[in-house]
């Protein structure tokens, strides 16, 4: 049986294989069908492509350690929602990842230390995926692509009940499909 | 106090022991009662009158009497020597016995008497199967606080919390008293804000299921539930209305947490007011015609009332820069919360007619308040030596109980409605 050569296109890669051993091709991705090949065709499997080469998956830069889109996030100040201006040039590299990677979808999720209540919390929490995405889209990500959530109190980084644990958990993190 | 305790223990059989209580304060005028051993009671472990005893003095209006081997055995049918009991000090008594019918079942009868008054307050008898003892004696239970207090008691009631163990999270639902605890509702992600539907057929909760808030309703009788709320964004808080065929929610889906309603099935949805703030927290007033929430529009989070039909909300909480939570009585006239005192967070009741605050609790990080249906308890979340805990207080403060489990973490107390 002949295989069906396809070609990887950046743009239509799925997040989700990306975290996978074999890559699929995603449904618009350009392929080349060989005279005669079936209609049950097999795809053949994909190395993961290799960072910095030329023609690999902008996508693997969220992986890369090396990289400042590997970092996802953002902390705030004690009842504070201002991206302070540290986080700054992280939150402008996923806004152009986002603007040069169209397909690409992000769930920022916001979160509060663990005083007060609950309900509250999720929406201090709202209000930080809130700013997070705000400055997203300025810097020319499309609203569709964002969803801010909350996990208010209820996902602590550090369980401890201390000022230095609750200023870890009061953190929005960015997500891209496939990696929630 | 150490003989109450011990009480406790016993009646409440270890394989149902879910969660165990422990009184840690008194109600001031407690009736002095005196509760006789059901003759025969032996038969249906663990004894229909330490049930009973158990419930009256939990409820903080009661206090059962020590008493001495009486012989013989006074019940339902014995004529009674008033004068003998005053004697004994009892205020009140309650006599019964249990027989087994020759179908197997049991029979339960009992009568309360007025000692004071000197006149019988009536009986019942009820037919039971082995496995009703803790159901049948919390009737008895209601019958006698009903006719000694003219309110109605909570003793066959069911509550809803979230036991958190390890990752896990169990929606659970017990007895008032912790007993007979089942799971509704396992899951690897947080559940958060479950209320009762007026019936209390079914619950509403937050589920963190989906890596986001979506709001659920599920029904205890078959396990079914079904999404309320996903849309894009948070959804969380939900509260029933009164009438129980629809919910308000806080929604983020047009930006900020926001009020809106939504029908029951999640049809109909629409925005009920509209702020720059966080407006979460909704409760129904119970005739329905207000709503209560937390917002912090004025700068800090604070409590309001808007009409249910949306319009413009008035401040309610003054008094303090955090008060949240709001919990309206079921009589409508008092209005428990949360209030930040220093760094404490305590339960606090305001009079609605006088603006009288009231600190009810002496514990420091107290969280989501919930009235008993008669008013008069409220049982809340707090953490004691790093672990949640239930808590439970009379509206008056007097009385103060604890509820905690052997392992995990308790919290998002839910007291149902009155079952008919």
């Amino acid at each position: 049986m002949r295989a069906m050569f396809c070609v990887l296109s950046a743009a239509s890669l799925a997040l989700a294989s990306c975290a996978t051993e074999e890559q699929k091709p995603a449904a618009q991705a350009p392929v080349e069908t060989k005279p005669g090949a079936p209609q049950a065709v097999q795809t053949q499997p994909v190395k993961p492509v290799t960072p910095g080469k030329p023609g690999a998956s902008p996508f693997a830069a969220l992986k890369d350690p090396g990289s400042i889109l590997s970092k996802r996030t953002v902390y705030f100040d004690f009842d504070k929602f201002d991206v302070k201006p540290e986080y700054r040039p992280l939150v402008e590299a996923h806004a152009k990842f986002l603007r040069e990677n169209p397909s690409a979808k992000m769930l920022i999720q916001g979160n509060a230390d663990e005083r007060g209540s609950r309900e509250y919390n999720v929406g201090l929490g709202q209000r930080r995926s809130e700013a997070v995405k705000k400055m997203l889209t300025l810097l020319g990500a499309r609203e569709e692509q964002i969803e801010a959530v909350s996990l208010g109190e209820e996902k602590p980084a550090c369980a401890e009940h201390s000022e230095e644990c609750w200023a870890k958990n009061r953190r929005d993190d960015m997500l891209y499909s496939g990696e929630y | 106090m150490t003989r109450l305790l011990a009480l406790f223990l016993l009646c409440i059989p270890a394989a149902h022991a879910q969660l165990s209580i422990e009184i840690t304060g008194a109600g001031a005028q407690r009736i002095p009662i005196a509760i006789v051993p059901f003759v025969g009671e032996k038969t249906l472990p663990p004894g229909i009158s330490s049930i009973v005893r158990a419930d009256l003095e939990r409820s903080g209006f009661f206090r059962g009497l020590e008493l001495p081997p009486i012989a013989p055995e006074p019940t339902e049918a014995t004529s009674i020597n008033y004068a003998e009991w005053r004697s004994r000090l009892a205020d009140a008594l309650l006599v019964g016995s249990v027989q087994q019918r020759p179908d197997g079942r049991f029979e339960v009868r009992f009568r309360v008497h007025d000692v004071v008054k000197q006149q019988p307050l009536g009986g019942i008898a009820y037919t039971l199967n082995k496995d009703q003892v803790r159901a049948t004696a919390h009737r008895i239970s209601d019958f006698v606080y009903e006719k000694l207090t003219g309110e109605k008691g909570v003793f066959s009631t069911r509550i809803a919390y979230v036991v958190k163990r390890g990752n896990r999270y169990e929606l659970q639902i017990a007895d008032y008293d912790g007993a007979n605890a089942e799971t509704a509702l396992a899951s690897f992600e947080p559940i958060i804000s479950p209320v009762w539907s007026p019936d209390g057929k079914r619950l509403a909760y937050v589920s963190f299921e989906n890596k986001k808030p979506v709001v659920y309703i599920h029904t205890l009788a078959d396990g079914r539930r079904h999404v309320v709320a996903n849309f894009k964004g948070s959804n969380s808080a939900p509260a029933w209305t009164p009438d129980g065929n629809r919910l308000a929610v806080v929604l983020s889906r047009e930006g900020g947490s926001q009020l809106f309603m939504i029908n029951a099935d999640g049809s109909g949805v629409r925005r009920l007011a509209s702020s720059s703030a966080i407006d979460t927290e909704p409760r129904f007033s119970p005739d329905g015609q207000s709503i209560y929430f937390t917002s912090d529009r004025g700068g800090t989070p604070q409590i309001y009332r808007m009409s249910a039909t949306g319009g413009e909300p008035q401040r309610v909480t003054f008094e303090g820069s955090y008060n949240v939570s709001p919990r309206i009585s079921p009589d409508g006239k008092t209005l428990a919360y949360i209030t930040r005192n220093d760094s404490k967070f305590q339960v606090a009741l305001l009079d609605l007619s006088t603006r009288q605050v009231q600190i009810l609790t002496d514990s420091d990080r107290d969280e989501s308040p919930s009235f008993s249906p008669n008013g008069r308890m409220i049982l809340l979340a707090t953490v004691i030596g790093e672990r949640g805990v239930l808590s439970a207080v009379s509206a008056d403060g007097r009385v103060k109980q604890r509820l905690s489990t052997a392992a995990g973490d308790v919290r998002e107390p839910a007291w149902g409605p009155f079952i008919e």
